[in-house]
């Protein structure tokens, strides 16, 4: 495959690889300030957060928008997460600690804001693995499944960045109040989704509803998504 | 390991620093007074060059450390008074007047009352000490400060017997201290609090510069108190108040988070932070790659101070 600019694609990941960027010349030109091992800490592990916040955001998006196709960046946005998680510890392991295992075998046991960002990382690697194509065919449902577990992980993240700082919260309380929105999101989606299901459960009232629907919209048993959902929902409100 | 101990210079062969401090400020007054035949008042501002130079070194101390260049420890400091970044701190804590200051002494002493700095340092011999500074963060960095013996402070105002504590409160000015002009997080103004038997320690000493320099505003500028052995909060910066007390005063972080931070807060790699490790440091200064430092016990201190918590459970007294 050749790498064009002008593709879409292409332009995302030229974006998505630019904080690595900014990071090498900060390296080169020594300008992390005075403790730069921590600052990459902080720079790499950002990223990695950031990129898992906008690929939660990315169902949102389509469902507002009902733009689809988004599914393939969706993919992307998640292994850049997967990335920059990786460079993270790539760090800790190698530029903080020289890989001295003893040393880093204690650190990990007696730190517990390390143990949350372990399990995000280890969720994320299995998503990573489980996300090409033919793995997600494979998996049939399960893939759903495993993939949901995105939410465990952006929970421990955001631990993980808590419990290492000594007070200050200001910035992981705006993560929070971010990846808050985006769950609150899909409960609220959850919520919607559950109350059509039960619409679909038979009975008199409920199959009266639909039927109405039915003749306001033949095509109701197709297409069971969209605006047919908000009709259905809307009628069921209004009283007899 | 290099054992290095220097001579201390006998007194009656060091400069008053003061004296010593003010040399240009005094010649330029004199050439001042010469030219225009009026005095010339404040021509020292903070210039940059050593204030002391050649200053006798502590021997107090039995490990030789490399300093950490002073462009780090100048630009990496927690001064939550002024905000929570630490390099910030550099350019914010210059707000802070320091000049005149004086330190109210009080409590459980014989000579109690209100000293101005000046006073107060014409009567200490101010030498240098090299210590290694651990952060309760989990980094660390060695510093070069010019200071004196609290104990020597304290033996001049006389304590009490019933004085058993030391409590320190920093300065409260919220005009210039933006956090405390919105009482973000700890509660101000900033206390901190040693044990009778720890203040008098000789390793503890009250610092008026670092790396021959007075001391910049970031770093605790004019007085700060530096106790080598506890992590770096308990070494309060721009002290206004020193009491004697009875008992324990409450302290700050203690308050904030009582199981977090310890009124002892003694460097110890077997009692984890409640959320990391205190197994091993991150040394400033130090290149990529470089493995951690492991944490040693009472921060490499223990020979001189181990003594004072003999009889006491350190996991219970953190």
């Amino acid at each position: 495959m050749v790498f064009r600019l002008d593709t879409l694609w292409s332009k995302i990941t030229l974006v998505c690889l630019l904080p690595l960027l900014w990071v090498m010349i900060d390296i080169t030109f020594d300008n992390l300030g005075p403790d730069p091992i921590q600052t990459l800490h902080i720079r790499l592990g950002d990223w990695a957060m950031r990129f898992l916040w906008l690929t939660l955001l990315v169902t949102p998006v389509q469902t507002i928008t009902k733009w689809r196709g988004m599914a393939v960046y969706r993919q992307m946005l998640g292994l850049y997460a997967f990335f920059y998680a990786t460079l993270h510890i790539m760090v800790y392991l190698l530029v903080d600690h020289g890989l001295m295992w003893q040393i880093i075998a204690v650190d990990i046991l007696e730190s517990s804001y390390i143990w949350f960002g372990l399990i995000a990382y280890l969720i994320i690697i299995a998503l990573a693995i489980s996300s090409p194509k033919w793995a997600k065919k494979r998996m049939g449902k399960q893939w759903k499944k495993l993939h949901q577990l995105i939410y465990i992980a952006s929970l421990a993240v955001i631990i993980h960045y808590y419990w290492q700082l000594k007070g200050n919260m200001a910035e992981p309380l705006f993560y929070l109040i971010i990846i808050s929105l985006l769950l609150v999101f899909r409960v609220a989606l959850w919520f919607k989704n559950r109350k059509f299901t039960k619409m679909m459960i038979p009975t008199t009232r409920r199959i009266k509803v639909v039927s109405v629907a039915k003749v306001l919209n033949p095509e109701l048993s197709i297409d069971l998504q969209g605006p047919v959902l908000k009709e259905l929902i809307i009628q069921e409100v209004e009283p007899d | 390991m290099i054992i290095k101990k220097t001579k201390a210079i006998p007194s009656s062969e060091i400069t008053d620093p003061l004296l010593f401090k003010h040399r240009r400020q005094i010649i330029k007054g004199m050439v001042g007074t010469l030219l225009t035949g009026a005095g010339v008042t404040s021509v020292l501002a903070n210039d940059n060059k050593p204030d002391w130079v050649d200053l006798p070194k502590a021997d107090v101390l039995s490990q030789s450390l490399t300093v950490t260049p002073a462009e780090i420890v100048k630009n990496h400091t927690n001064y939550y008074e002024f905000t929570f970044n630490k390099t910030d701190a550099t350019n914010l804590a210059q707000n802070l007047p320091t000049d005149p200051w004086s330190v109210e002494i009080s409590g459980e002493v014989e000579k109690p009352g209100v000293y101005h700095l000046e006073d107060l340092l014409s009567q200490q011999s101010i030498q240098e000490y090299i210590y290694r500074f651990r952060c309760v963060e989990a980094w660390s960095m060695v510093v070069p400060w010019v200071g004196f013996p609290l104990a020597s402070l304290l033996k001049m105002v006389k304590p009490l017997s019933s004085a058993q504590f030391v409590k320190f409160t920093a300065i409260y000015d919220p005009n210039v201290m933006p956090n405390q002009k919105v009482n973000a997080m700890l509660e101000w103004p900033y206390v901190e609090g040693l044990r009778i038997d720890e203040a008098m320690h000789p390793l503890t000493i009250l610092a008026v510069g670092m790396y021959g320099e007075s001391m910049p505003k970031q770093n605790g500028a004019p007085l700060r108190l530096v106790v080598p052995w506890k992590y770096g909060f308990k070494s309060i910066k721009a002290i206004v108040k020193i009491e004697l007390m009875k008992r324990a005063p409450i302290t700050t972080w203690n308050k904030f988070s009582p199981n977090d931070y310890g009124f002892y807060s003694n460097v110890n790699p077997d009692v984890p932070h409640p959320r990391w490790s205190q197994n091993s440091e991150r040394q400033l200064g130090s290149r990529f790659f470089t493995p951690r430092r492991q944490t040693e016990l009472f921060n490499g201190y223990g020979n001189d101070v181990a003594s004072l918590y003999s009889d006491m459970d350190l996991r219970h007294f953190f």
